[in-house]
């Protein structure tokens, strides 16, 4: 389907997990806060190594990239980002995150939902597109397709392994396999379905990287890679809303800053903000950034007090929403880290994770939120 | 064929009963007998035991493996693909589904795997002494967060669980039972807990504290005294709502998919006789479970299931790496083969919750679909693989084959497997455009070899290859 000027236009929502619970507190770092030092002996960034963001924040030098989006701000800093009574539990967590249910188990995603409004008739099955092995339960609704690249976006689709000119030949039977056949049940005629979807998409997502040419050099890291496969399908213009990747992991009980050390904290943002420095010049150079916005979160921060090497689950987190259309700033602040204040030592989280979702899907979707998220919740203002 | 009939549900039997079984194995068992089988799946202490030793020599984090992903799928992983006991084995996945506890909130693969020996070990004997086993789980026990269930203050978690997802099912108690049976398990909890610094995970160990237990009179289910757990579970098991509970979900793992769980007091189960048949065994042999799949293996409800059951994740891939062999070391890339049922939706040791996994046709969606048919697609077109080998070499022994006959023999080899007229119609029109394949000299046969892979890869690329 060819690209027409309205559908370049439409919002694209990029969405990078940090999955494992990313440390809140030094990440965006209250540095002249003396509970800060007190309760960070072990983890603390030295002051030398914290980039000032204003006279309040700072991130450490090992996410300098993002500094200058700061600087031209294009970066919000959505602050104590969580729910009240937060399970500790990286599933639970996440699955709240995804599903928006905090109290029953839930079953829908709310990006799932999102692609249902999209395209309610299932027009294009590349709407969805995500980066990674299993499916996020934030896209899962039942009926609604979605890519996922496990690996490399030229290797996307059934049966890689076969390939040259018996590729083309056993796709073609793989499909005529999976043609829904009269009477042979509800479940067949499902899995008919999904198969059929996910050959379109190959089809359809194949051309990305044929036509893909850039002078932007990514890093050499995983997620880069996931990044430059988003980048890759968007500027095909194929349809595609909603991206989805993550990176882990950031459950930093121990080690949190040991030097080099590939699950330290340093080393997971410095791959991440160099992935997304690329991301963004590609987006730029390819005049493709303007209708794209970039949500970051972590399904919990992590314990005010360190442990000694590194940090434990927590409540309260930071999330960051950033692009070329984002009004950049801080939202809300951060909760107090005054023992008294602490729920179970935790930062108490003092804005609904569901707020930053409705201005997304507000101001920037064009959706209402309400049915999506389960409910009403104020919207943070870093959306026009 | 009378014989091929015998492959065929003998194939049927170990795919259910276990996780399949390569052609060797079904003729030889098709000559020892269906029922003479049967009891052997039902003594495992028959067959030797998994070789940890192996395990431990080569993945040494595997014994202990605490919070270490993907340490503890890793150990379970090997039981799995070497069990020379797949009932066991599959007895303990299926309490696995019911008892369903997850490392998300236990984060502790030790106490997992220490539940999991658990159900691998008592999992055929008496229903009764499991769920007794059970309540006295300290994995459970924090699971359900019955160590905060006090005298004076009762925590209901355990206490409704038991009754809704382990033995009577939703509709079957009142929410008075609840709190009265909640009443009787309070003082079951753990001691406490060895701090993980500096010396890292200890065993939890169960403790009954009678001073934290209410003695007080209850009454349960019609029934009044001063109950303590082990009474509650006793009269549990005599209702005849836990004989219909359990054996259904027998059903639902062993026989043919019902709808989920959460529907089954609104929706009855597709084969009223058969569940009725199996309740009978339950309660005529005193809920022991070795009787009553003695009787479901050898019913024919049972025999005329084949294929009415969508295979979980666990068993896409268990099966596969079992049929075409070569992965019984714990070699280096264990740990991303134990992570391929999270990837098709089915993280073990690990389900969502204590509801544990949507099964049936919900294991399906378009990121697990393709997950499961390109593991399975790339396994078996790796003819060096000797599982894959030895199907060839079967083919192989005809000298020439039509295509049909190639289609007919892989369908044969690869299961024996069913597939629609439509589906079979289109693998026969991909073999006619290959033309005969032959064996007769090198060349022929290097291209032989390469389209019985290809035959192979499309067939387990089916939808029909999704059911068991």
């Amino acid at each position: 389907m060819p690209a027409t000027q309205e559908a370049k236009k439409d919002p694209v929502i990029v969405v990078l997990q940090l999955t494992g619970g990313n440390d809140y507190v030094n990440t965006v770092i209250p540095y002249n806060n003396p509970l800060y030092r007190d309760n960070r002996k072990a983890v603390g960034i030295p002051d030398n190594q914290i980039m000032h963001l204003d006279g309040q924040y700072g991130i450490p030098q090992y996410m300098a990239p993002l500094k200058q989006f700061w600087d031209d701000n294009k970066l919000a800093i959505l602050h104590g980002v969580g729910w009240k009574e937060s399970p500790r539990s990286h599933f639970r967590a996440m699955d709240i995150w995804h599903t928006c249910e905090p109290v029953k188990v839930g079953t829908e995603g709310w990006l799932g939902r999102v692609a249902r409004e999209f395209d309610p008739k299932k027009e294009n099955v590349v709407t969805t597109v995500s980066f990674g092995p299993s499916l996020p339960r934030s896209l899962a609704v039942a009926g609604v397709p979605v890519a996922c690249v496990g690996g490399p976006l030229e290797n996307y689709g059934f049966l890689p392994t076969i390939q040259g000119n018996q590729r083309k030949q056993i796709l073609e039977r793989f499909a005529a396999m999976y043609k829904p056949a009269v009477g042979t049940g509800a479940v067949m005629d499902y899995m008919a379905d999904t198969g059929i979807d996910s050959l379109k998409g190959e089809d359809i997502l194949k051309v990305a990287p044929q036509k893909y040419s850039s002078t932007v050099q990514y890093p050499n890291t995983p997620i880069a890679r996931k990044l430059k496969g988003i980048a890759q399908v968007h500027f095909a213009d194929l349809g595609s809303r909603i991206f989805y990747c993550d990176h882990s992991t950031f459950d930093t009980h121990a080690g949190q800053n040991a030097a080099g050390s590939p699950g330290s904290h340093p080393v997971l943002w410095k791959a991440v903000t160099e992935g997304i420095d690329a991301f963004m010049q590609d987006l730029r150079e390819h005049d493709h950034a303007d209708n794209v916005i970039l949500l970051m979160f972590s399904e919990f921060g992590r314990r005010v007090r360190d442990n000694g090497s590194g940090t434990d689950h927590g409540a309260g987190g930071v999330a960051f929403v950033l692009g070329d259309k984002v009004k950049g700033g801080h939202y809300g602040e951060m909760p107090s880290l005054e023992a008294s204040k602490l729920v179970q030592g935790d930062l108490d989280p003092n804005m609904d994770f569901r707020s930053v979702y409705s201005t997304i899907l507000d101001k920037w979707l064009k959706l209402n939120p309400a049915p999506i998220v389960n409910g009403t919740f104020e919207q943070p203002a870093f959306l026009n | 064929m009378a014989y091929q009939d015998d492959i065929a549900l003998m194939a049927h039997l170990m795919r259910r009963a276990g996780f399949g079984a390569g052609r060797d194995e079904l003729e030889a068992r098709v000559a020892k007998g269906y029922e003479a089988t049967v009891e052997e799946l039902l003594h495992p202490e028959t067959q030797p035991e998994v070789d940890e030793y192996t395990l431990m020599r080569y993945q040494p984090a595997a014994l202990l493996p605490g919070g270490q992903p993907p340490m503890g799928n890793v150990n379970w992983m090997y039981h799995l693909v070497n069990t020379k006991r797949p009932l066991e084995e599959k007895m303990a996945l299926f309490w696995h589904h019911v008892f369903a506890t997850g490392n998300s909130k236990v984060d502790n693969y030790d106490q997992l795997l220490t539940q999991i020996k658990l159900f691998r070990d008592k999992g055929m004997g008496n229903y009764r002494d499991l769920l007794l086993d059970v309540a006295k789980n300290p994995t459970m026990i924090f699971w359900l967060d019955n160590q905060q269930n006090h005298g004076n203050a009762v925590n209901e978690n355990w206490g409704r669980e038991l009754l809704e997802l382990f033995s009577l099912g939703a509709g079957n108690y009142t929410e008075t039972d609840v709190r009265e049976c909640s009443r009787a398990f309070t003082g079951w909890t753990f001691a406490t807990k060895i701090p993980r610094a500096p010396y890292g995970r200890f065993p939890w160990q169960f403790e009954y504290r009678p001073e934290d237990h209410d003695d007080g009179e209850k009454v349960f289910l019609g029934h009044k005294g001063r109950f303590n757990g082990e009474d509650i579970i006793d009269i549990v098991v005599q209702q005849p709502a836990c004989g219909r509970f359990i054996c259904r979900h027998l059903y639902n793992f062993f026989v043919a998919d019902e709808p989920q769980v959460p529907a089954w007091p609104i929706e009855s189960p597709r084969d009223q006789k058969a569940i009725d048949t199996l309740v009978g065994a339950f309660r005529d042999s005193k809920f022991d479970m070795r009787s009553i799949l003695r009787v479901l293996f050898n019913s024919d409800f049972f025999k005329n299931a084949r294929f009415q059951h969508m295979k979980s994740p666990a068993e896409v891939v268990v099966s596969t790496l079992r049929m075409v062999g070569g992965h019984e070391l714990p070699a280096p890339g264990i740990g991303d083969l134990s992570m391929q049922p999270t990837y098709m939706g089915q993280d073990m040791l690990n389900p969502p919750s204590v509801e544990g996994w949507h099964t049936g046709k919900e294991w399906i969606n378009s990121g697990s679909l393709m997950a499961r048919v390109n593991f399975v697609a790339e396994k078996v077109g790796d003819t060096s693989l000797p599982g894959v080998r030895a199907i060839i070499d079967r083919l192989k022994a005809h000298g020439t084959l039509a295509p049909d006959q190639l289609v007919d023999g892989c369908l044969d080899l690869i299961g024996p497997v069913e597939v629609g007229a439509d589906t079979k119609q289109e693998l026969v029109a991909q073999a006619k455009e290959w033309g005969q394949v032959a064996w007769d000299n090198e060349a022929h046969a290097e291209i032989a070899d390469q389209r019985a892979a290809e035959m192979l890869q499309l067939i387990v690329a089916t939808r029909e290859y999704q059911f068991g």
